[in-house]
């Protein structure tokens, strides 16, 4: 069956996982900007990732048939510095009408900081502004629950963003309720030990149902799995849920949230 | 207890088929680990928060209620409310936080 991956960073992973996302049915993927796993020193390292991310990427998909997008922002594990977080903002203008890009992420908070914040804020200004889609990072582990609530809080001060064009990310048993109660997208991620396992993601879709909901990979340079939206879709049909159901959270919901954008598109097969 | 009406599409017969063994090996590997923090050399002094926040949600387990992944992911949250002044120096997470409520449930 094919899927999407709205969610991995392909610019960590190599061509091979490219050609084994393309067997087992990925379409597309998404990759938002995110921590290179040290901090950049300049506002000119991002300047050549954004070009990596709108030039290079999507050529390397395309060898496998997978169409490539993006979403620029500056990460908030690089947010603590506001001026040098402004500079990198300064830059997303240049690049935001290129083809692949749909819109503004992984913004979002860290460590929940109010330098974390402000920038999260600013971010959130700029998609508003430009009627751009939003994807949002919540923080890890024992800082998720509080820093989801102040992110949300963020986009609900700012009046001007509706919640059916935010996807917020990396949702656990915790904060599932809170997010789609108040009307955002939610995003699931199967990712080893610190997010959740196909086997808690399938627990999750059957207590809250399968609208405004998608899975992800968010592969990147840790310990995680490019393949993993495809063994969900396993984990899904081994409990018997319909190929329906696995169609809905692999494939029409990121086509739904994702096709707000005039340039998404994929060619199914 | 059984819910009014199942959302998982596997009979409970079949839930346990297909996971027994999978969660036999978990509950076995938190068992070694505790045997194996027994067995190394004490430089900490008293018990990590972690450990602590670890053992105590293992009660959450056996309470009789559900919810379950959700309460113990509670039980390891900052339960503070406003930003932090600085996050200066700070990048990972520590998997419980370590002040205040962690060591209660």
């Amino acid at each position: 069956m094919t899927y999407i991956d709205p969610h991995i960073h392909m610019v960590s992973r190599t061509t091979d996982d490219y050609q084994r996302m393309a067997q087992a049915g990925c379409l597309a993927i998404t990759e938002p900007a995110f921590w290179a796993g040290f901090d950049r020193s300049s506002p000119k390292g991002f300047y050549d990732y954004f070009r990596q991310l709108t030039e290079s990427e999507p050529n390397r998909a395309a060898q496998f048939g997978i169409r490539h997008f993006t979403w620029l922002c500056i990460n908030p594990k690089e947010a603590e510095d506001p001026g040098f977080a402004r500079e990198v903002m300064s830059l997303i203008p240049d690049f935001l009408d290129r083809p692949n890009v749909l819109g503004v992420g992984e913004i979002g908070l860290n460590k929940n900081s109010r330098n974390e914040l402000e920038i999260f804020e600013a971010h959130v200004e700029f998609a508003a502004q430009r009627d751009q889609l939003i994807l949002v990072h919540t923080p890890h582990l024992e800082d998720k629950r509080k820093g989801t609530r102040l992110i949300m809080d963020a986009i609900k001060r700012n009046g001007r963003i509706d919640p059916g064009r935010v996807l917020i990310d990396h949702i656990e048993e915790h904060t599932v309720k809170m997010v789609l109660d108040a009307g955002f997208w939610a995003g699931m991620t199967l990712y080893p030990d610190t997010k959740c396992t196909p086997q808690r993601a399938a627990d999750i879709f059957e207590m809250y149902g399968t609208e405004r909901i998608w899975i992800n990979s968010a592969g990147d340079w840790g310990v995680s799995d490019p393949l993993a939206v495809p063994k969900c879709q396993v984990e899904l049909r081994r409990r018997g849920h319909t190929e329906d159901l696995v169609r809905r959270v692999s494939l029409e919901n990121p086509q739904t949230f994702l096709s707000q954008s005039p340039k998404f598109r994929v060619n199914e097969r | 207890m059984a819910p009014a009406t199942p959302s998982c599409p596997a009979s409970r017969s079949k839930v346990i088929e297909l996971y027994f063994l999978e969660h036999r090996a978990k509950v076995l590997d938190l068992a070694a680990f505790l045997d194996r923090l027994d067995r190394a050399a004490d430089d900490i002094g008293h018990e990590d928060f972690r450990v602590a926040a670890l053992k105590q949600s293992i009660a959450l387990l056996l309470d009789g209620h559900g919810q379950r992944a959700k309460r113990v992911l509670d039980h390891f949250s900052d339960p503070s409310e406003t930003p932090i002044e600085s996050a200066a120096g700070m990048k990972g997470a520590f998997g419980v936080y370590p002040g205040g409520k962690a060591g209660v449930i």
